[in-house]
């Protein structure tokens, strides 16, 4: 990774700043961040997590981006990358390692990207990804308001693309902003988070003895009385069951900066 | 990173583990012979997997794999693959299902107690959620859903034995549950006792789920599932086999007439208790729950969420056998219905069949339809005249038209149209009988002109009138009110009938 990371760095040093000009600069919004109530309390109980300020890139990185990326990085080419850094349907629906086709449209968020690949393109834009606690709180957020979690349209929204069969084509990034002025967070696809893997542990600790069982499906009842909580919790439940080498046709990304 | 873990390790494992199926402590079971003769029994390990391993064999809904004559207990490789699909869910209506093997409910898995099961869990690259699996089959915890949590795209493998025989329920534990649940993900695993079930001549597949969607019951396009009405189990669908007419027209299940039927039928749930009936048969034997003590002479019999039942009987008498959930509106209005069709020989020493057939009008009609009975045996004798049928009409009239079309024939203006006298049945006559014919077959709606005036109403199609009571009916309003006369036999009638409706656009 270190060293994958420090060609990434260098390949983007050398390149400099003639070829990064091709790209229109991604747009990042400022988040004032704050106290927030997590699907996931911060002490196990129900302390809420406390955020600093963040800037949050405002769409999903698409097809055209990651291609550009993967054109001055050769090394996150699909027919180059390690396997230890993305399974083998990394990319796999682009026409060639260089080239969308007609699977992959410009402006479609890039999916079947491994975390790795979604790590080292953040960097290339000095950023990395948000943390589920950004994600989830930036996500909260509606047209009018930071947190729209309790209001039943914010829910609808968002089960509703859990409903729709995912056989069909994406659709393009560039959905109506939030607050904000961020846009896709739910509706689109999933994303990567960088802490993602905190929330694999699950694996080893269900193999546990039955002592702490009743503990957790207590503590899975009691969060599930919140039913703004719901649409949240499965995308947990997506992430949780990803390994950082994992590629999904619907799992692509976005970045983040600290402020 | 490490302020998260303990925190998300609770939520996450909540997630995976969200069933809490406890399972009895198995290593106790002593070893045993399978040379008992009782149908099923308590939990037993029969040694190690002997000879090759096996491939199970899975069947799609309501097909069951064949019985398994083994005589040991061997290593049993099954393989189920979860798609996301979209599926019609009723005639015009399509759904999102979530599926074990592509159908709804999942494939029908089946093995021997004693068999040791290597469970390959398949998660379909086009899948959008993770998945997971519970099998109530299994001992160990979570029935096997802590260690088969599969992102899209990957596969999980464990291995379980199969200690207790019975059918049980398998269904996905991801969070949240209840929607996977809901989504279709659930089906069931038969582990047969070593000696093997009772022959019986067919072996069904029957499960019902209950479904929520955004749009009513009926409502055409696609339909998004719908949180709040689930959490306040409000079905809008509660179905057998995952599709309203799953079971039913074309996808009847048959037998013939002496036959022994077996049906496994479990609910998936993910909220409602069904009340299984077969309408006309009283099952010989039920093992609720797959369970070794069969009740027998059953006529409705609990099917719990999240259980099962194998319900024995045999046929006697052929017709068409309803399968509802007893809770009765679920069968009619939420579409809980399935058909067994039963072909063979009439016995009528067990049932007669219809020995009467009478027009029963309660007490303004009844004491005068003595002509409507002497036309129908005048008609059988082949006597029938005309006048005969303008009496039988008359009455027939009278209980039946005569509501809208009042008994002297005039209607009521500006609602329902006169027939006394009436320009439009002079020219439906004229131009075609058939037409006429047509009316009182498929109704009527929309605008005529009748005798100069409009009319913009709605008759529903008189179904419930027998091709002779149309003929006689017909035959009456021609000769009456100076209409311009002829007459309307029942084979008419019956040409008319077997015809498609005309469309109505055609009538003015």
């Amino acid at each position: 990774m270190r060293r994958c990371l420090a060609l990434a760095i260098l390949g983007l040093l050398l390149a400099g700043p003639t070829v990064a000009a091709d790209h229109a600069r991604p747009d990042y919004r400022p988040l004032p961040g704050g106290r927030f109530a997590s699907v996931i309390p911060a002490d196990g109980k129900a302390a809420p997590a406390v955020l600093r300020p963040f800037r949050l890139r405002t769409e999903p990185v698409t097809n055209a981006e990651f291609l550009a990326f993967v054109q001055r990085h050769p090394e996150w080419r699909r027919d180059r990358v390690p396997s230890v850094f993305a399974d083998f349907r990394y990319l796999s629906h682009w026409a060639t390692p260089d080239k969308l086709g007609t699977g992959a449209l410009p402006h479609q968020p890039v999916t079947q990207v491994s975390w790795f690949a979604a790590q080292a393109y953040c960097e290339s834009e000095h950023a990395r990804l948000p943390t589920w606690y950004e994600w989830e709180y930036a996500a909260a957020a509606d047209a009018t308001r930071a947190d729209a979690r309790s209001d039943p349209a914010w829910r609808e929204r968002v089960l509703s693309w859990y409903s729709r069969p995912s056989s069909e084509a994406l659709p393009p990034v560039g959905g109506a902003p939030d607050v904000h002025g961020v846009r896709d967070l739910n509706g689109l696809v999933w994303e990567w988070v960088e802490d993602f893997n905190a929330m694999m542990t699950s694996a080893d600790s269900r193999e546990q003895d039955g002592a702490d069982k009743l503990k957790f499906c207590g503590a899975g009842a009691i969060t599930m009385e919140q039913k703004e909580n719901y649409a949240t919790l499965m995308r947990v439940a997506m992430l949780s069951s990803l390994k950082a080498t994992d590629t999904t046709a619907n799992l692509g990304f976005r970045c983040a900066r600290t402020d | 990173m490490s302020r998260m873990l303990s925190t998300v390790l609770a939520a996450a494992s909540m997630l995976a583990l969200a069933a809490c199926s406890g399972k009895p402590a198995a290593d106790a079971a002593a070893p045993a012979t399978a040379a008992t003769a009782a149908p099923l029994r308590g939990p037993a390990d029969f040694g190690p997997p002997q000879g090759e391993p096996i491939h199970a064999a899975l069947t799609s809904p309501p097909n069951v794999p064949p019985p398994i004559h083994r005589n040991y207990p061997a290593k049993v490789i099954v393989e189920l693959e979860v798609i996301e699909k979209e599926m019609p869910i009723s005639e015009g209506v399509s759904y999102t299902y979530w599926t074990f093997g592509g159908t709804v409910p999942g494939s029908f898995i089946r093995v021997r107690q004693g068999d040791t099961v290597e469970f390959h869990l398949k998660n379909s690259p086009t899948s959008k959620m993770p998945h997971n699996i519970d099998l109530h089959g299994v001992t160990g915890p979570g029935g096997g859903a802590a260690s088969s949590f599969t992102a899209p795209g990957h596969e999980s493998q464990f291995t379980f034995k199969a200690l207790n025989a019975g059918i049980y329920v398998y269904h996905c534990a991801t969070a949240p549950v209840g929607m996977h649940v809901a989504n279709g993900m659930y089906g069931l695993i038969l582990v047969e006792p070593p000696e093997g079930l009772p022959k019986v001549d067919h072996e069904y597949y029957v499960m019902q789920g209950d479904f929520y969607t955004t749009g009513k019951y009926r409502e055409k396009g696609h339909q998004p599932f719908d949180m709040d009405k689930a959490i306040d189990e409000k079905p809008t669908y509660v179905l057998f086999n995952g599709h309203e007419g799953a079971l039913t027209g074309d996808h009847a299940l048959t037998a013939k007439v002496g036959e022994s039927v077996r049906l496994f039928v479990g609910n998936g749930g993910p909220n409602l208790v069904s009340s299984f009936h077969v309408i006309g048969e009283i099952f010989d034997r039920v093992q609720q729950e797959g369970g070794l003590h069969p009740q027998e002479n059953v006529q409705t019999t609990l099917i719990p969420s999240g259980g099962a039942a194998i319900v024995e009987f045999h046929t006697d008498v052929p017709g068409s056998y309803v399968l509802v959930d007893h809770s009765i509106f679920r069968a009619f209005n939420k579409g809980a219905m399935g058909i067994l069709k039963v072909d063979g020989p009439e016995n009528e020493a067990i049932y007669s069949g219809k020995e009467v057939d009478s027009v029963y009008l309660g007490d303004r009609a009844e004491p005068n339809l003595k002509a409507v009975s002497v036309a129908a045996k005048a008609h059988a004798a082949g006597t029938l005249s005309k006048d005969e049928q303008i009496a039988a009409g008359k009455q027939l009239f009278t209980g039946t038209c005569s509501v809208c079309h009042q008994a002297n024939g005039e209607g009521l203006p500006g609602v329902f149209p006169p027939l006394a006298k009436s320009d439009y049945v002079a020219k439906l006559v004229k131009e075609d009988k058939n037409k006429l014919i047509a009316v009182p077959l498929h109704g009527l709606t929309g605008k005529v002109t009748v005798n100069g005036k409009e009319y913009d109403s709605v008759m529903p199609p008189m179904t419930q009138l027998t091709d002779d009571e149309i003929a006689n009916l017909l035959t009456f309003v021609l000769n009456s009110w100076d209409n311009p006369g002829g007459q309307v036999s029942k084979d008419d009638v019956a040409k008319v009938r077997a015809q498609p409706p005309p469309a109505q656009a055609t009538e003015h």
